[in-house]
């Protein structure tokens, strides 16, 4: 440690700390641009110039290492008159033009020529002028206004993994641009919008749209993937205009994935119902809450009459709140029913009731930098947890070792140590083969029987060796199973081999959290054989999974529900298997469907009660690493849009059940979680008596890869106009390999016709050379490819 | 008068096509110190020890102690260590290192070879200007003489020492002459100076400890090793050892480079350049380069040529470079001229001089060109001011130490100019 002195203050820095470090923690602030907390010191922008005792000149606090003893002044005469001295070299080349530019009211560079800026500018020759450029449709570009920071390249190169961003030309002449004809692409680009600090880079949605000073600031949880980030939504006359980071240094840090950024145009999407539904002989009539509601009471009782209880599958979306997870299982069960879901992507089941506690991340989000060996299995990491990405690539970075056992090789923007990309059919027997070496490295000590046998006769190979090592030689190690290995039709038997391995290993072991509330809606029951906080239920028969609800599960060739509750849902773009959900959807005697958006629900609901989302109402989301996070909503409910809560809790009052009287939507949190430090209790990803079975590796046909596009995960980002105009909201190809391609005689850019169960589409080829030889991949959760059937198994490609 | 003691460009001819070739060379006790060393496994240590008796100091413009600079480097560091040549000799007025390499490179490759024994580094570069191609070419020839012969590659003269050096060219810019921007130019990256410390001792090319010399300092080691340090210095003055090569040019009949021992008085090296052209009266004087304060004529008349004395006559004596103005020169149009250079050359990394450059320039051009106001002078001080130790590299120095001299001197000419809109001269 090193004792400094700032402006006769004494504080103490770690060793390798900079003066600027010494003044924040004295809370002295050093006016700044260039400088990032996050981001490395480029001292370029010399604003931070302070006398040092001894020094001969001003040095940037920033770079300038403390050292034993050092008097700093950061508002000498000497410190501050190079301040100014900068900041009039800033200014002269910015326009002055504050007024007219988006960043007015919230920029650095305004704020700072408050008290560093002359009132009169010395500089009376002709002033620089940059061209504009594209950098796609989330950020929108003022070149003249920038003052070559570089945070924006720094943050590509250091964070997002990708410099798309670069400083090109010299002196005067340098700009900042994207690579010739590029835009830039990464899911974290926003972030540059918040780290530019002058009007350079602006959100390209938000533009010209509101001032700061109109804007009211609110707090809320992210409504995307499990991480749970830290929002402020920002309102004006009721109207989500934006959303910006809130920093929270152990979920988002300061943060956003785009996803998380831009999603709020959905929430303004001319899709949103504004009122209550009713399908009446054929007909569709907008009504009044009452009306529908006594409707939808109806309906259900007449269902009940005919088939029991046990005739209705409520099925809720995780990125619901908790509270309205909560009251639908609440509901179903109170009827006397048990057909409750959340995990409608879910595809395997046998290991359900072998599960010890919530599935979760298995440990804390800001522990991954930490991690030294990670294995990654099945998950298209940078689209389904940009940030969780993030976290691994700084792991990466501190030497960390990434291994990862997956169908596909997308560029991951960090260093994979070890891979092994194999057919989705041949992920099981991969995993036996990491667990074999690992056996063989060290020891059998506490491995069952049955999978001492089940073992015998894999053979370890060269790629599942050196990722055995790598798990066992470095610790702290963990391993995860992403969004593919929890759609796979053998994620039981993955579960728990990566179970294995990771007990074996002394690795951490969890799940990368799909959705804002996956672990929420175990924790609120919303699972068919377990209740609150795992509550034993009894059944006189056992319930219906969502893949069994869903006309997915191989032993229910009859679709098991005559009716159908379904809450922040599209079936034919949420479903494993949409093909078969829309079968059993649209055979359904009636179907409820609470939703914010309209879609296509009028083509196969009954009713429709247009609920809140986030921004419109309170409650929970649990993020993936057990963290219980709630809000307040930001604006009030659209139209007649009402909170999912109250909803359903008067759908319980006109059954008449007991139980639902709720008030608050806190009240109903308190029945879910008591207390929040005790909610780590119930988290446990193990698997208790599951028998592991290894598929022998004998070859199907193609095999397709089904992944959800990351911003066709779920309603509201599906409605971001933004977003949607991303080249990761391109319309999804067929990606096959060469020799695919060669046998199939096809070309890249030729349409092909591609079926699966009943159902057929036709989409554009394209190449992949990393993909498995037998592999087909193809996106889900897309209109274009929502006639398909199955994420995974048979699939089959024709040319036309 | 002085007489004309060379150590770099002794035997020297340049009108003999052979003379730079390895075996003109060696009849010139060439690879002699190399040999020595090695023969007599000569400890590192003292190597750089006699380095240090010399008072060799840096020839590239800072005129840092050599023996110092390679004492820094970390003995016991297990990894790579680099050697660097600075041969990007952008300096306006300059043009002594390309003369090394053209007519003498194998004294280079020896210095650099010596150097890298003296420091164990295993890797050199010599990063050649970009705009002298052929002396890219001559290098890249001399290297290969050397390597065949064994003064460079694996185990040199049979020895366990190893030493691999490559030539790499710049494109031009002048700031790829700052000695972390040719890092990074090396890495490949955008020729942009890096902010000290880290000092590239530790962490220089690669992130692996550097140490970056001049052309022309690496070409005087030989002779340092061959006849000792204390010859070597007392060639000059104390503090001041050995000799230098001055790039002379401008107002003089015979141009040229000219090496001298240090500390010979001006006035005699303007006689060894053939006197002021047309025997016109002596103006000024840039000493060292475009980007050290120019001296009035009477000023330089009285200075002796060394680090010290131009130091105290209030320039300094740069990379060697000795600008030659006469009464006919008009300073305004010099100054607008040199600001062109340093708003042109500047990188754009950091503020003061990204801006600063560009404003001063378009000042003096304003000055020069009858658009001048009298508010100008004092504006220009306080920007050159607001320049001068603010930035990350000293390009921003060497922008503002030419404006500053040029209106201490002659700040009658400016006014002139601003009052008439003409010229004086």
């Amino acid at each position: 440690m090193i004792n400094i002195e700032i402006n006769g203050k004494q504080v103490t820095v770690p060793k390798g700390g900079t003066v600027m470090d010494g003044a924040r923690q004295l809370g002295i602030y050093i006016p700044h641009f260039c400088y990032h907390k996050k981001l490395s010191i480029a001292a370029n922008c010399r604003m931070c110039l302070v006398q040092v005792e001894k020094a001969p000149k001003p040095l940037p606090a920033c770079a300038t290492p403390a050292t034993e003893g050092m008097k700093v002044y950061t508002h000498s005469q000497q410190a501050v008159t190079a301040q100014k001295g900068v900041m009039e070299f800033l200014l002269i080349n910015h326009p002055l033009d504050c007024p007219i530019c988006d960043q007015g009211g919230e920029c650095q560079l305004q704020d700072l020529a408050v008290g560093y800026g002359a009132s009169e500018s010395r500089y009376q020759e002709a002033k620089r002028v940059v061209t504009n450029k594209n950098l796609g449709p989330l950020i929108s570009t003022d070149m003249t206004r920038c003052i070559h920071c570089t945070r924006c390249v720094r943050f590509g190169q250091e964070i997002a993994g990708i410099m798309e961003l670069g400083q090109a030309g010299r002196g005067e002449h340098s700009e900042i641009l994207a690579f010739v004809g590029k835009t830039v692409d990464s899911e974290l680009s926003g972030n540059v919008i918040d780290l530019c600090p002058v009007g350079a880079l602006v959100s390209k949605p938000f533009r010209y749209s509101a001032r700061t000073w109109e804007l009211s600031r609110r707090k809320s949880i992210s409504p995307h993937c499990g991480l749970g980030s830290n929002l402020i939504v920002q309102v004006k006359i009721d109207r989500v205009m934006r959303v910006l980071p809130r920093e929270n240094e152990e979920i988002n840090e300061c943060w956003l994935s785009d996803k998380d950024r831009f999603s709020y145009e959905g929430l303004n999407s001319e899709d949103r119902l504004t009122t209550p539904m009713i399908k009446r002989n054929g007909q569709w009539h907008s009504c009044d809450w009452p009306e529908a509601l006594i409707f939808t009471v109806d309906g259900l009782k007449s269902v009940m009459e005919r088939h029991g209880a046990k005739g209705i599958g409520a099925l809720g979306s995780a990125h619901s709140t908790l509270e309205e997870l909560f009251l639908l299982q609440k509901l179903i069960r109170a009827l006397g029913g048990g057909n409750i879901d959340h995990r409608v992507r879910q595809a395997d089941f046998r290991a359900d009731s072998n599960l010890q506690g919530v599935p979760w991340l298995g440990m804390n989000i800001a522990d991954v930098q930490q991690l030294k060996s990670v294995l990654i299995i099945g998950s298209t990491l940078r689209k389904d947890h940009p940030l969780l990405a993030h976290r691994f690539r700084q792991a990466v970075k501190n030497g960390a070792q990434l291994n990862i056992i997956n169908p596909m090789d997308d560029d991951l923007l960090m260093r994979v140590a070890n891979r092994a990309i194999i057919a989705p059919s041949e992920m099981v027997n991969m995993l036996a083969r990491v667990l074999k070496a690992m056996i063989e490295a060290k020891s059998s000590e506490g491995i069952s029987k049955h999978i001492m046998q089940s073992l015998e006769a894999v053979n370890v190979t060269d790629e599942a060796q050196t990722i055995a090592n790598s798990m066992l030689t470095n610790s702290p190690a963990a391993i995860f199973l992403g969004n593919i290995a929890q759609h796979h039709p053998s994620y039981a038997d993955i579960h728990a081999i990566a179970q294995v391995i990771a007990k074996l290993a002394g690795a951490s072991f969890g799940f990368l959290g799909e959705a804002a509330n996956s672990v929420g809606a175990y924790l609120a029951g919303a699972i068919p054989n377990q209740g609150v906080l795992g509550s034993e239920i009894k059944h006189a028969e056992p319930p219906f999974n969502a893949a069994q609800m869903l006309g997915n599960s191989p032993n229910n060739a009859v679709p098991p529900c005559k009716a159908y509750i379904l809450m922040n849902l599209e079936p034919e773009l949420d479903a494993y298997n949409p093909q078969q959900a829309m079968k059993v959807i649209d055979n359904a005697e009636f179907v409820v469907s609470l939703s914010s958006f309209r879609g296509n629900i009028t083509n196969y609901a009954d009713v429709i009660l247009p609920i809140a989302p986030f921004t419109e109402t309170s409650g929970t989301f649990v993020n993936t690493e057990g963290r219980v996070q709630s809000f307040n909503g930001v604006v009030s409910p659209l139209g007649d849009t009402r909170p999912g809560w109250k909803v359903l809790r008067v759908l319980g009052n006109l059954l008449q059940l007991d139980g639902f009287d709720y008030e608050t939507s806190e009240q109903i949190r308190a029945q879910v979680i008591p207390a929040e430090d005790v909610i780590t209790r119930y988290l446990n990803n193990d698997l208790k008596d599951y028998a592991i079975n290894i598929p022998s590796e004998e070859m199907i046909g193609l095999q397709r890869i089904g992944e959800v596009p990351i911003y066709q995960a779920d309603p509201i980002v599906r409605r971001a106009e933004s977003l949607q105009l991303t080249s990761d909201a391109a319309p999804p190809k067929v990606w096959l390999p060469t020799v695919l391609l060669e046998q199939l005689n096809v070309n890249e850019g030729e349409i092909v016709r591609l079926k699966q169960g009943d159902g057929e589409v036709q989409l554009e080829v394209a190449c992949d050379d990393e993909l498995p030889f037998n592999c087909v991949r193809v996106a889900s959760a897309h209109s274009n490819t929502i006639a398909l059937g199955a994420l995974f198994g048979e699939i089959s490609v024709e040319k036309l | 008068m002085t007489q004309s003691v060379q150590v770099i460009l002794a035997d020297v001819n340049p009108t003999d096509p052979e003379n730079w070739r390895l075996k003109s060379y060696l009849k010139r006790d060439g690879y002699a110190a190399l040999k020595k060393i090695i023969a007599n496994k000569i400890p590192p240590e003292n190597v750089i020890e006699e380095v240090k008796k010399s008072a060799l100091r840096g020839r590239g413009g800072a005129g840092f102690p050599t023996g110092l600079k390679w004492s820094f480097m970390p003995r016991q560091y297990e990894g790579d260590k680099y050697l660097v040549c600075n041969s990007d000799e952008g300096e306006p007025g300059t043009f002594k290192d390309r003369d090394i390499m053209r007519y003498n490179p194998h004294i280079l490759i020896e210095g650099m070879a010596i150097a890298a024994y003296a420091m164990g580094a295993k890797t050199g570069y010599n990063y050649v200007h970009g705009e002298i191609w052929e002396t890219y070419e001559r290098m890249e020839e001399a290297v290969e003489e050397a390597r065949l012969a064994g003064f460079l590659g694996n185990n040199i003269l049979g020895s366990d020492f190893s030493f691999q050096l490559y030539n790499h060219h710049g494109y031009g810019a002048y700031i790829c002459g700052e000695e972390t921007a040719l890092l990074e130019s090396i890495e490949g990256k955008k020729g942009q100076p890096r902010f000290k410390p880290p000092f590239p001792a530790s962490y220089g090319l690669y992130g692996k400890p550097t140490t970056i010399n001049n052309t022309e300092t690496f070409a005087s080691v030989p002779w340092i090793i061959r006849h000792g340090g204390e010859k070597y210095l007392q060639l000059g003055k104390p503090n001041n050892g050995g000799t230098k090569i001055f790039s002379i040019s401008g107002h003089v009949n015979k141009p040229g480079n000219y090496e001298v021992p240090l500390g010979i008085p001006f006035a005699e090296l303007l006689e060894m350049a053939g006197g002021m052209r047309g025997g016109r009266k002596l103006k000024g004087c840039i000493p060292g380069g475009s980007s050290m304060p120019v001296l009035p004529g009477d000023v330089m008349m009285k200075t002796d040529m060394d680090y010290d004395s131009i130091a105290k006559a209030g320039s300094m004596l740069g990379s060697g470079a000795v600008i030659i103005m006469d009464d006919t020169t008009c300073m305004v149009r010099a100054l607008e001229r040199l600001s062109y250079f340093y708003y042109e050359e500047s990188c754009g990394q950091c503020t003061p001089c990204r801006e600063g450059t560009g404003w001063l320039y378009r000042i003096i051009n304003r000055i020069e060109h009858g658009k001048g106001r009298p508010e100008d002078l004092d504006l220009l001080d306080n920007l050159a001011d607001n320049i001068q130790g603010r930035t990350i590299c000293a390009l921003g120095d060497a922008a503002a130490m030419p404006v500053r001299a040029m209106l201490q001197h002659f700040r009658d000419e400016f006014v002139y100019h601003i009052e008439h809109k003409k010229c004086m001269v």
